[in-house]
């Protein structure tokens, strides 16, 4: 029998599609078109004159070196904050799958983090490891580590990936924890009677199956990292010192919405949406095929 | 249930009764960028003013910090609802000059509503920031403060130095720095605002220029200048100062400025404006000092420039809400308002009267230090030194963190950054230049 569900109109699929598309055109196409249509403008700040440049804000975007060194910076945080992410979101999960008294009261402690707005998080680690006044910045400096995120480019960079990576760490493990959970415990536990010790189980059984999750995430964190992440440095280090964390997006942020330079700032969305479609047709054709989907 | 429905029902009718006589009122909306004590002066000038009128209302709204409330402002302009006054602060100035469409200037809106405008009575220094070339007062001066030097006084003395002398001139701040340093201090001199208190009040008060064209009073074909010889030195020697542990950094922007009252830095360079926090929250005696020199510059000390901000008119209201705007501006410019204001707060009077009020009540002698703000302020301006209007300073400004970062982390040189950044800063005003030309 088939389980497919023909229609008979041909206006009843639209409209139960309608209202899908409606978000869609109004929240993602229709600024889309704008952010295209004014990176080819140049606008004083109350939009009184407006003036057609063509290519013109690109142009002075890829001549200057800072912009391009942005693309240096932005890949660093990238990788470093999806690779963490990831990484440490899997380790807690697979604690968590083991855990037997109080896993409901872990579980929820893991999920808490994603309810807080990017710009707390930012200022949250921003007073932990505040130079002067900071707890952890205090520690380091007993430990005989003298940590200043205000001067020390690597130690700013440090700083966002933390709060970054704590922001999105719940999202990584719910997932993660679901999809550990769907693993028949039968394969393990015939794994297991094979001689199989937990290291070898994970690696050989675990990790394959979870790797849908995995490649799913790993999606989701690199769009993460590019797109949401400019008020953890507004809060953080306002791309500082010097221009050690302005990534990509912060300056976005920046040009647009602080210095009012909107044709650069929407020239600059439009590199930045090129980037992420690219990064994603890539996962979606190289790494995808390394996914098993069983 | 139907009586309780129908009594409700006249109850609110009742309400609306009542309440007429207020629709019929004018009303203005303020959008400003005052919070905390601040709020609630704003808050008080409003209701101040409702009260001795029933022709107009003033609604204050806070609308978060300086840029969230200037880009709220337009994008509520863009959407064709922007309200009638904003504050803007001082960086913002150059961009409000320019957008001729969205403002309308402060001393015609007093003109058409039969009032007369009298620029002599105004701060020289303070109103000829907001006075556009033709003289027409473009905003009205709100909150104006400068950059002073805060000194810990019990710091000094368990440092063995005078509590009563703070140090004059950049050689005396170094040798008190150091003496506070060998006293245990870890942070014996920290500044914020590096920009406006390091290179554009530093270029006033050495009457040397920061732009050319009069520092952008002249056009928007200003270009920045701030690498000369008499820059470089200064941050030379600040970069020096911070090698040897005198000048610490704090951050940018007013970062710093939590670290005085605190009793963590024993001297810094700042907005006068942070006295009221000091006040309340200082466990320590200190003291106010004009801000440092070098001793050798002639001219030098000159005056110091413009920070905080001003109330600007938006556009295309109708003319009994352009009156009431303009009651309300006579109403906060009276000295008594503005007296009360400025000893409030710690912002500048911006009218000479209110000072001299402020003067005779005695105010400064119970307050030594406050004054201070004051006299560098009111002193006859130069052309050199009458204060920076640029486009896209709010770019100019993080540019210069940025390049000064490198310097105290001593990854450039003092020489490079300043190139750097006059470099980089240009290019932001050659862009505003061209956005905004005509």
């Amino acid at each position: 029998m088939e389980k497919r569900v023909r229609f008979r109109s041909l206006w009843l699929p639209w409209l139960l599609l309608a209202p899908q598309l409606a978000i869609i055109l109004v929240f993602f196409f229709w600024p889309a078109a704008q952010a295209l249509l004014q990176s080819v403008q140049l606008q004083d700040a109350f939009g009184t004159s407006t003036e057609f440049v063509g290519l013109e804000n690109f142009r002075r975007l890829f001549a200057d070196e800072l912009y391009l060194d942005s693309f240096r910076i932005t890949a660093i945080f990238s990788i470093l904050v999806a690779g963490c992410g990831i990484s440490l979101a899997l380790l807690l999960a697979v604690f968590a799958d083991r855990v037997i008294r109080a896993a409901a009261v872990y579980k929820t402690l893991m999920v808490w983090p994603y309810a807080v707005a990017p710009a707390v998080a930012g200022v949250l680690w921003l007073f932990m490891f505040a130079p002067s006044i900071g707890m952890v910045s205090f520690w380091l400096r007993a430990a005989g580590f003298d940590w200043n995120h205000l001067l020390n480019g690597n130690d700013a960079m440090a700083l966002i990936v933390m709060a970054a990576v704590w922001k999105q760490i719940s999202y990584n493990f719910l997932f993660f924890l679901a999809g550990l959970q769907s693993i028949p415990k039968s394969l393990i536990e015939a794994a297991a009677i094979d001689g199989a010790g937990p290291w070898r189980r994970f690696w050989t059984i675990v990790f394959p199956l979870l790797s849908p999750t995995t490649f799913f995430l790993l999606v989701i964190n690199i769009v993460y990292a590019f797109f949401e992440t400019f008020a953890i440095v507004d809060a953080a280090t306002q791309g500082g010192p010097g221009r050690a964390t302005t990534i990509l997006v912060y300056k976005v942020y920046y040009d647009g919405f602080k210095g009012m330079d909107l044709g650069s700032s929407a020239a600059q969305s439009v590199v930045l949406m090129v980037i992420v479609i690219t990064l994603t047709v890539v996962q979606f054709r190289y790494v995808e095929k390394k996914v098993q989907y069983s | 249930m139907h009586r309780s429905l129908i009594s409700a029902a006249l109850a609110s009718l009742l309400a609306i009764g009542v309440s007429s006589p207020a629709q019929a009122q004018t009303e203005i909306q303020w959008w400003h960028a005052m919070g905390g004590a601040l709020g609630e002066w704003v808050n008080d000038l409003a209701k101040g003013f409702n009260a001795s009128q029933t022709e107009y209302k003033v609604v204050p709204v806070y609308k978060g910090t300086y840029d969230e409330s200037m880009t709220a402002a337009i994008a509520a302009f863009r959407a064709g609802n922007a309200p009638h006054i904003l504050q803007v602060f001082e960086v913002g100035t150059a961009t409000m000059m320019a957008s001729k469409g969205a403002i309308k200037p402060v001393g015609e809106v007093l003109k058409e509503a039969g009032f007369k405008f009298d620029p002599s009575v105004y701060v020289p220094a303070v109103v000829g920031y907001y006075t556009a070339p033709n003289g027409q007062m473009l905003s009205l001066p709100f909150n104006s403060s400068t950059t002073v030097f805060h000194y810990n006084k019990d710091a000094f003395k368990a440092a063995g130095l005078d509590p009563d002398k703070p140090p004059q001139t950049w050689p005396e701040v170094a040798l008190a720095a150091a003496k506070l340093k060998a006293s245990g201090h870890k942070c014996p001199f920290t500044s914020s605002w590096i920009s406006w208190t390091q290179l554009e009040s530093f270029s006033a008060w050495h009457n040397t220029l920061f732009a050319t064209q009069n520092n952008g009073f002249g056009g928007l074909g200003a270009r920045l200048v701030f690498n000369s010889p008499l820059h470089q030195r200064h941050i030379e020697n600040l970069a020096n100062m911070s090698k040897q542990g005198l000048f610490v950094y704090k951050g940018r922007a007013n970062a710093a400025d939590a670290t005085f009252p605190s009793g963590e830095c024993a001297m810094m360079t700042g907005s006068a404006g942070l006295y009221s926090s000091i006040k309340r929250n200082a466990k320590f005696a200190s003291g106010i000092s004009t801000l440092p020199y070098y001793p050798d510059v002639q001219g030098a000390p000159q005056n110091t420039v413009i920070g905080g901000a001003s109330l600007w008119v938006m556009a295309g209201k109708k003319p009994a809400e352009y009156k009431g705007v303009a009651n309300f501006f006579t109403y906060i410019s009276r000295p008594e308002v503005q007296a009360a204001s400025h000893q409030r707060t710690g912002y500048l009077p911006i009218t000479m009267a209110a000072y001299k009020l402020t003067d005779e009540s005695g105010f400064y002698k119970k307050n030594p230090g406050t004054d201070v703000a004051v006299t560098q302020m009111i002193r006859k301006t130069t052309d050199k030194s009458r204060g920076i209007r640029l486009g896209n300073f709010v770019q100019i400004r993080t540019i210069v963190d940025e390049e000064m970062e490198q310097v105290w982390s001593g990854k450039k040189s003092p020489k490079d950054a300043l190139d750097s950044a006059v470099k980089r800063g240009n290019e932001q005003l050659e862009r505003f230049e061209k956005a905004n030309k005509l």
